[in-house]
């Protein structure tokens, strides 16, 4: 079996592993506060994180391309409180009208 | 359809749709990175988590091993077992329906239940389900095709699609910022995260902003 094979396995296996076990911590930790308030918070952490690593980043290089300007489409979009479709598709058109123009 | 689960349905299609269609570039990727096409139908299939598979042909592809491949990947992934954990009170399943729900505990399944919160916890299930399936689905055949036409796809950037996905990310963030606190750790997070970029290897800046988010919870 080449290394392929072994990451392409080993990588699913401990995924699911990792998926599982998540939902099998038992409920009664949720009781305390501070941990409903940690749960709230990790995922504007995460999610703010990839908006950055995806949006500024290209093979662990800072970056600023075409990308700024259709997530800043998306920011211009949110704040006139457009609906989620609105959002993603403004910035694909941003990102695409400069990537090809430019 | 009433109008709370036509909402939720229509958040999580174009989130399925979106991602999904990511999927081709991962397809792509992956065959370009010596992965068969077996093999990269099967990272989508049973992985199913873009960020690890990501991760994974990126190292092989860059000559690393199998074990510092599955190593990042992993890391990557420890972030679906914290939403695991979030997100079973709300689902409140077992056996075979926990299993499949575990499967499809990834950024965007939870993104969007998180998303529904308002709505009640019947609208968090439904777009947990609804997007978890739609995206699986999508991802999964858009990673089939990318692998397939991995040399005749073109530059996915000239359809704006490296930039769908952080403006999706980004939509489904920007609702959770209701205090002061949370714009903060938003903020900190971005810093963050783009610091040590160039610092530690790829997916750990990611992971490392959760434990930001643990100390702001603990401070409270």
């Amino acid at each position: 079996m080449n290394s392929f094979w072994i990451a392409t396995i080993g990588t699913s296996v401990i995924a699911f592993a990792l998926k599982y076990a998540g939902h099998n911590v038992p409920e009664r930790i949720f009781a305390h506060p501070k941990v409903q308030s940690i749960n709230a918070l990790i995922p504007i952490a995460l999610l703010s994180a990839l908006v950055a690593v995806q949006t500024f980043t290209e093979k662990s290089q800072l970056m600023i391309d075409h990308r700024l300007a259709g997530v800043s489409a998306a920011v211009i979009a949110l704040i006139l409180k457009a609906p989620f479709p609105v959002v993603v598709l403004s910035a694909a058109l941003t990102s695409a009208a400069i990537y090809n123009w430019f | 359809m009433s109008r709370i689960e036509s909402t939720t349905f229509r958040d999580s299609l174009s989130v399925s749709i979106t991602v999904g269609a990511y999927g081709t570039a991962f397809g792509a990727a992956a065959v370009a990175n010596g992965f068969s096409l077996l093999q990269t139908c099967l990272l989508s299939l049973l992985t199913f988590s873009g960020a690890s598979q990501f991760a994974v042909i990126g190292v092989l592809g860059a000559g690393g091993g199998a074990i510092s491949g599955i190593a990042t990947a992993s890391l990557l992934g420890m972030r679906n077992g914290l939403y695991g954990v979030i997100m079973a009170p709300t689902l409140k399943v077992k056996g075979f329906k926990r299993i499949v729900a575990a499967q499809i505990t990834i950024d965007e399944s939870t993104a969007v239940a998180l998303g529904q919160e308002v709505l009640g916890e019947k609208a968090m299930r439904q777009g947990f389900w609804f997007t978890g399936f739609g995206v699986f689905l999508f991802w999964n055949l858009f990673t089939l095709a990318g692998a397939l036409g991995a040399q005749a796809m073109g530059d996915i950037r000239a359809w704006g699609l490296d930039s769908a996905v952080p403006a999706a990310f980004l939509g489904l963030v920007w609702p959770r910022l209701k205090t002061n606190r949370d714009r903060i750790l938003a903020i900190g997070c971005v810093l963050f995260a783009l610091a040590m970029t160039p610092i530690l290897p790829a997916g750990l800046p990611i992971i490392a902003t959760a434990f930001i988010a643990i100390v702001a919870g603990l401070r409270k």
